[in-house]
């Protein structure tokens, strides 16, 4: 369908565009950039922090471009004299509420406030300073967000994200006029509400109010001290996104460098959170068979569709909005927290090291994870399984501030034992991908051949569609699994927690029939993840999730059952799927909790 | 302009409402709004917004729900008219409901009610009953809601309102799209003040031509004023429209009448050297009713410093001119007074208010200013010193 054109005219420049543009967008095809802070690609239009006004000709106020589609005739200007006026005159109020001490500030030099008050050489403004001393408190209840009121600018950027996006709400505004805040429920503390640690409104924040709670100098302090034995793993996501913290295309694959930069920062050993994502699939797989072999031969009352566990997020998501569907959750720890108790165990002995003396660090996309790693059930090893968690963009920052030239560097690999990976356990970054893994495992578990799609690439799993739907009939199976002949296995795939949402309702009203479905906390996955590089937009994940894709494709081994290192540890240590070390070490459970 | 105070009976005239709704009923939608055009009524809640041309962009809409709002939040300091108005003649503001439900296509239409008038709502529940049981015996498809507010100021604003009532934070939202395209729960809503659709009644009553005949050209018909302050005859009068304020003045005030501040706390202040060459109406200063007479006992200082500090306070606080220019006006005009800043900072702060005008979201933000230049303007030795 055609769209209707539109002929309106920019700092006096025709322009002719669809009908619904806005007046921001059809500016930027001219190449004029208006600033804008509370407009986010990924949310819904605001309007409310008003630097992006705009004159338009013959109209006694200004427009806000982001909020105003354009319209016939239209003379906008950009620039004039009302509307510079206007703007500094914003960014000055602006830092009047501002605790504007850039910097000692965690953003210094990734704020998009400092970006325009530099853009506008906001020297010393006329106005009164109206931030008190009081207003300087940072809410540090979380393990994984810090919330910092003193930096807030009001665009309700995380508010949006938090309800509409995730469809959690845990940030809301609360009072009105000069008391008009961002806060939670009763204004109570992070860590006591709803909030399930996503991060996804940090990854939104145009300044420092919402960061991640930082564990970089702890981490530091392990590597210096000469008593501890520091290994670290890193998520499959991390290796995609990485290097955007350097000045590279979002996508790029810098697994290589990453290894080495690790290396270089004093990591004893280097190994990767994708080989336990494989071990994921190896016990998540026989999970589900398993129940499915209980519903459909024994006739027991089982939980079903089975979810996926990987994402603490969405985990948390559940016990506070769905506690009536925990037993659907696989009894499986994510990938992160099997690798800890793994660490502590077979790899101490392996290597010879008194696991008391260990420390695990984790690199991950994720902020979550910082919340996972503090769970009291996440202690399977007899030690804290995970020491520290560090996001995408911390390793950033520990990288730069040693002085390390990532881009300089030489690719390296992962040290051994729990180092090895497939391209299975490198999909777990995209949405779909735990899906993905899981079915070119089963499928060929059940019936020995491999999956029925080209290149083992399930493509109706992949992609950026909200919620996804996809079936495989199983066809001519080993005997030993002859109850599942024929039968349909019906999957779907949510990412984001209010696309999560709508899935859980179909499933509670009953109006869904699938046997397994992979929920990603974060929009896109952990590509999307709240620890990633700052910003994100749907373009940006979906370069990521190319990156991921890439980087399976050129793997040598592309099933986890593959896995030779998963293979070698179930001879020597697991000895099977589902037994009894795996039940102490990698499975879990989970726990009601109120709404508020 | 006219000289004299002429006072009118159209607002709290005792008529029977359900024949005028009987005649209006059997009109056709078009006829009945272009006789409000035609009469030049304009929205009484303060924007002044032409009713007529409301109601036909409500009704040209297509829609499978339509909706006609009571604006009844009546927040604006000094403004006490549609209280006066929803106590004495509750028939006619739910009658006038229906009219614009008859005009607009609408079936449903909701009061929304000041929290604190509160205590009318047993009434208006047993009138709404009422009412509503007759339109039925009318068989015309249209039933009144009563919604009560929370108490902030905002909400009054048009599309605030309408985020109260469906339930959210009142924060006004982006125009367009305008009430009467994607309104109440996004459907075409007109919403219009108790005031306007009073008039609106008795304009499908006695005719435009009436109402035409009264007022000025900019300024048609008459006005429900709220009378306060340094004045022996405060209350509730209506006026025709376009007298000056002198003459306002030598009828209401107390023979030592300063300053007199038209249209409550967003309004203008009018010190008295501009009394003779000011028309109270669209064409001088409108206001949505209410007018305050200060004598020269008070302190301009003090009533500026009372408008800034209700302004602080009332803003939704979305915005950055306005939730932070509010706060910067109060805050400046103290440092000036206490001679922390310079008498000059008035000249900034006044800078400041022209942005908060013409880039603040909403009619809030955009009129601070109002008062504010006004005042210092006229009283700027009040201020200072
Ligand atoms: C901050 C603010 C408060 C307002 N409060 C009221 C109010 O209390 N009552 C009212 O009728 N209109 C109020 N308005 C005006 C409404 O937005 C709207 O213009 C009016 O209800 C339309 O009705 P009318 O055309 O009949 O005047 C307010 C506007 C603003 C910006
Ligand atoms: S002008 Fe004031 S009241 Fe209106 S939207 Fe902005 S902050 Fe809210």
């Amino acid at each position: 369908m055609s769209k209707f054109k539109v002929n309106l005219k920019i700092n006096n420049i025709p322009v002719s565009v669809d009908e619904g543009t806005t007046i921001l967008e059809a500016a930027r095809k001219l190449n004029f950039n208006i600033p804008t802070l509370c407009h986010h690609d990924d949310l819904c239009v605001a309007g409310n922090c008003r630097v992006c006004v705009v004159e338009q000709k013959g109209a006694r106020l200004l427009t806000a471009s982001c909020a105003t589609p354009v319209s016939e005739g239209m003379e906008i200007l950009t620039n004039s004299m009302k509307v510079r006026q206007a703007r500094k005159h914003i960014v000055e109020l602006l830092l009047t509420e501002h605790n504007a001490d850039c910097t000692k500030c965690f953003k210094n030099g990734h704020c998009e406030l400092q970006e325009i008050s530099n853009e506008y050489r906001i020297g010393d403004h006329v106005f009164i300073d109206l931030l008190q001393e009081k207003d300087r408190v940072q809410d540090i209840s979380s393990p994984a967000i810090v919330k910092d009121d003193s930096k807030c600018i009001r665009c309700q950027r995380c508010v949006r994200t938090c309800a509409h996006l995730q469809a959690v709400s845990a940030l809301a505004v609360t009072h009105k006029g000069n008391k008009m805040r961002i806060s939670t429920f009763l204004d109570k503390p992070m860590n006591d509400v709803i909030c399930t640690n996503c991060g996804q409104c940090i990854n939104r924040c145009p300044t420092a109010a919402l960061t991640e709670r930082s564990y970089i100098d702890q981490v530091f302090d392990v590597i210096y001290d000469p008593s501890k034995f520091v290994v670290v793993q890193t998520a499959p996501a991390t290796r995609v996104a990485i290097g955007e913290e350097f000045g590279l295309e979002p996508g790029t694959r810098v697994t290589g460098k990453m290894v080495a930069a690790l290396r270089r920062l004093g990591f004893d050993k280097v190994l990767d959170t994708d080989f336990t994502a494989d071990l994921t699939i190896i016990e998540e797989g026989n999970e589900l068979l398993r129940r499915l072999k209980e519903a459909l031969v024994d006739g027991k009352d089982v939980a079903l569709p089975m979810m996926t566990s990987c994402s603490p997020g969405w985990i948390k998501f559940q016990e506070h909005l769905y506690p009536e569907f925990l037993d659907n959750l696989s009894t499986c720890k994510s990938p992160q927290q099997m690798f800890g108790p793994l660490a502590k165990t077979y790899y101490a002995e392996k290597v010879n090291k008194n696991p008391a003396d260990m420390i695990v660090v984790s690199i991950m996309p994720c902020t979550a994870k910082k919340f996972e790693a503090e769970r009291p059930e996440m202690r399977g090893s007899g030690y804290k399984d995970v020491d520290f968690v560090l996001t995408t963009r911390e390793l950033g920052m520990m990288i730069k501030q040693a002085g390390i030239d990532f881009n300089k560097l030489e690719n390296e690999g992962y040290d051994s034992i729990l180092g090895d990976s497939t391209g299975a356990g490198v999909i777990f970054g995209a949405t779909g991908g735990v899906m993905e893994a899981a079915l070119r495992s089963a499928y060929e578990i059940v019936t020995g051949r491999e999956v029925p799609f080209s290149n083992l690439n399930i493509k109706p799993v992949r992609g950026m569609e909200g919620v996804k739907e996809a079936a495989i009939k199983i066809k001519d199976v080993k005997p030993e699994w002859k109850f599942l002949e024929g039968v349909e296995l019906k999957v779907a795939i949510a990412h984001g927690l209010a696309n999560a949402k709508a899935l859980m309702d179909r499933v509670k009203e009953g109006k869904a029939d699938f046997h397994f479905i992979e929920v990603m906390a974060c929009p896109s996955g952990c590509i999307g993840g709240g620890g990633q590089p700052i910003p994100t937009t749907m373009e940006i994940r979906k370069k990521r999730a190319a990156g991921i894709y890439d980087e399976d494709e050129h793997m040598a081994l592309r099933k986890s059952h593959e896995n030779p290192e998963v293979i070698e540890l179930y001879e020597k240590f697991l000895h099977e799927p589902l037994g009894h070390r795996s039940h102490d070490l990698l499975h879990t459970h989970y726990y009601p909790r109120k709404r508020h | 302009m006219k000289n004299k105070i002429k006072k009118v009976d159209l607002i709290f005239e005792k008529v029977d409402h359900l024949s005028i709704l009987k005649k209006a009923f059997e009109r056709t939608s078009d006829e009945i709004i272009l006789d409000v055009i035609d009469s030049g009524l304009r929205g009484r809640g303060g924007a002044g917004f032409p009713t007529g041309l409301k109601w036909k962009f409500a009704k040209n809409e297509e829609s499978d729900q339509k909706y006609v709002i009571c604006n009844a939040d009546e927040g604006e300091p000094g403004t006490f008219k549609d209280r006066e108005i929803l106590t004495n003649v509750p028939e006619k503001v739910l009658a006038g409901m229906a009219l614009c439900g008859k005009a607009i296509g609408a079936t449903e239409g909701y009061i929304y009610l000041r929290a604190e008038y509160n205590f009318l709502l047993g009434m208006l529940n047993e009138k709404i009953r009422e009412f509503n049981k007759q339109m039925k015996n009318m068989n015309f498809e249209f039933s009144v809601f009563i919604r009560s507010g929370s108490g902030a100021y905002v909400c009054g604003e048009e599309t605030a309102l309408m985020e109260s009532m469906e339930g959210h934070r009142g924060e006004p939202r982006n125009k367009p799209p305008f009430p009467t395209q994607h309104g109440y729960l996004a459907k075409p809503t007109s919403i219009n003040n108790v005031e306007t659709l009073v008039f609106a009644l008795m304009i499908a009553n006695l005719g435009p031509t009436m109402f035409k005949e009264l007022g000025t050209f900019d300024s048609r018909g008459s006005k429900v004023f709220s009378i306060s302050g340094d004045t022996p005859k405060a209350g509730i009068y209506e006026l025709e429209l376009g007298m000056s304020l002198e003459d306002f003045v030598h009828e209401f005030g107390d023979g030592d009448t300063k300053a007199v501040q038209v249209g409550g706390a967003s309004g203008f202040c009018v010190a008295r050297k501009h009394f003779k060459d000011t028309v109270i109406g669209f064409e001088g200063i409108p206001t949505g009713g209410s007018m305050m007479l200060f004598n020269s006992t008070r302190s301009m200082y003090n009533i500026l410093k009372d408008y800034l500090e209700f302004f602080e306070e009332e803003s939704c606080g979305q915005c950055t001119p306005c939730r932070v220019g509010c706060q910067q006006l109060l805050k400046g005009v103290e440092a000036v007074k206490k001679g922390i800043k310079p008498a000059t900072y008035l000249n900034e702060l006044q800078k400041l208010s022209e942005t908060m005008k013409i880039a603040s979201k909403c009619g809030l933000g955009q009129s601070v200013g109002n008062p504010f230049n006004s005042i210092v303007n006229n009283f700027r030795e009040e201020i200072i010193y």
